[in-house]
């Protein structure tokens, strides 16, 4: 009999590929249904992280989307038959209706995520999301140490971080560390998944920043060097090993030193889509950063579904006819789907361009040499993320 | 928030035929009418479990035991029993080691 659980999985490249087609005539379309939708249900933030991956224009509170107009999105993707929602940021916690905004997902049969920084929750306001039917919970960590931990988010957060993860086991609720890594933090993995451990934490996503928005702003102070690279890939397999059936470890290595391009988003307009505060729908978080597209809004006159299927932003990258080459005739072509589409744009000026992660891009042994310079001689301090555009980081903290 | 302390003997599930197993918080297993078919969803992940899957999966009922759940499925599709466990039990087992199916009298807290 040997039953088969066929997994897919958003973040790792699958080769069965799962869920992502399923009607035959997805088949010639390029896209099925889709599986989960990130909601960026605000842009506002207590921790200003330079590495953020959201728009360095951020909405302001005035523009976001209100609970009705949330509620009717979270009823359109279920009706779609989207699976799965995170609910992100910014941190989603600042809005008052998170809870009502869970349980409306909950009641439609949706599995919610929640993706927090974790630094303004009490017990009883988690208590509250577990009763409204959240499914697993998500806590950023800058470090395991408070006082870089702290000076990375920019705000005094670490000790209101390992206590909102001890509510969250308490209240039984599955547990991820999410570690943003980058230079000035990697030598703290080991302990960062020793605390993941302590945590009692289900799994830790040890996620290399990835370089959009205010990461790419901050790309000097971020780009770890190449002996922090190996040294992290020793390090997540010997945990993985180590720490079998105890924690779960999910590894996002980063693009610039990859010789492979990451499979994003498991292929542009594919399976995943994620909408803005004010309710624009985007094939990926990042996607407003491609200046030469346009994007729909829930706003709009148009369904999701419609967006999903019609859009010109979710079809002009969509399945494999508008690659170039070398994309056009490689053998990987549908295992990575081209990679990068917002990278490809930061790096190159267009975003139809062969993503410079990949190693056979014209471009890739410049992006190499960009980090490797970056990793070596870039500044420390950050520019701290805010609705000013940022600020630079004072001198006298750097360390 | 005192200070963090060793893990509480953080031991995933070894599944046994005396095994009592159950979904997890934060596992679902439910009909998916878009799709017409099961799916299991998880953290980060969905799955998509074929038909014996599912039915070894509406077992893990929490009163059930693995030795249970053997034999009525060698009962219903009138196989080797010593086959069928052998299935039950590595199908279980890779679930409960990502900690998605857990010991039922150990569930909830």
């Amino acid at each position: 009999m040997s039953p088969t659980l066929l997994d897919t999985s958003p973040v790792f490249a699958d080769p069965t590929d799962g869920l992502a087609i399923l009607e035959e005539k997805s088949v010639a379309e390029s896209y099925g249904i889709p599986l989960a939708v990130l909601l960026e249900l605000t842009h506002r933030c207590p921790l200003q992280c330079g590495y953020c991956s959201n728009p360095i224009e951020m909405e302001r509170a005035g523009n976001e989307l209100s609970t009705e107009e949330w509620k009717k999105v979270l009823t359109e993707l279920a009706e779609i038959g989207v699976l799965q929602v995170h609910f992100s940021g910014g941190e989603p916690t600042v809005r008052k209706d998170l809870a009502e905004l869970i349980q409306h997902a909950t009641d439609l049969g949706l599995y919610s995520n929640l993706i927090t920084s974790a630094v303004l929750l009490t017990r009883e306001k988690l208590a509250a999301l577990a009763d409204a039917g959240l499914c697993h919970i998500q806590i950023s960590f800058q470090g395991n140490e408070p006082e870089l931990a702290n000076r990375i988010a920019g705000f005094k957060g670490h000790s209101k971080k390992l206590e909102a993860a001890g509510w969250a086991r308490e209240l039984g609720l599955p547990l991820t560390v999410n570690a943003v890594m980058h230079r000035q933090n990697l030598h703290q993995l080991p302990g960062m998944i020793d605390m993941a451990v302590a945590l009692d934490a289900d799994r830790i996503e040890v996620a290399n920043v990835q370089y959009y928005g205010w990461a790419l702003k901050n790309r000097a102070a971020l780009m770890p060097t190449i002996a922090q690279i190996d040294d992290t890939t020793r390090i997540v397999e010997e945990a993985s090993e180590r720490l079998r059936g105890i924690l779960d470890i999910d590894y996002v290595v980063p693009d610039y030193y990859a010789d492979r391009p990451k499979k994003c988003m498991g292929g542009w307009g594919r399976q995943f889509f994620n909408i803005t505060p004010a309710g624009k729908v985007l094939p990926c978080h990042a996607a407003e950063t491609i200046t030469e597209l346009d994007f729909e809004s829930v706003r709009s006159n148009h369904s999701i579904a419609w967006i999903w299927q019609n859009s010109d932003a979710f079809n002009r990258y969509r399945g494999t006819g508008w690659m170039p080459e070398p994309c056009q005739s490689c053998a990987f072509k549908e295992l990575d789907f081209g990679g990068c589409r917002c990278q490809a744009f930061a790096l190159t000026g267009s975003a139809g361009n062969t993503d410079p992660a990949c190693s056979l891009s014209p471009r890739h042994h410049e992006i190499f040499r960009t980090a490797e310079a970056e990793s070596a001689t870039g500044t420390n301090r950050y520019i701290y993320r805010n609705f000013a555009g940022g600020t630079l980081e004072p001198e006298q903290q750097e360390v | 928030m005192t200070a963090v302390t060793a893990p509480a003997a953080r031991r995933r599930l070894i599944v046994a035929e005396d095994s009592v197993p159950t979904l997890a918080r934060g596992t679902r297993l439910r009909y998916d009418e878009a799709r017409q078919r099961w799916v299991l969803l998880v953290p980060e992940r969905v799955m998509a479990p074929d038909e014996i899957a599912v039915e070894i999966l509406q077992l893990c009922d929490g009163r059930r035991s693995v030795a249970d759940i053997i034999d009525h499925l060698a009962a219903a599709y009138a196989a080797p029993r010593d086959e069928i466990g052998t299935d039950v039990i590595a199908m279980l087992q890779d679930l409960a080691g990502s900690g998605f199916v857990v010991e039922a009298r150990k569930a909830t807290p």
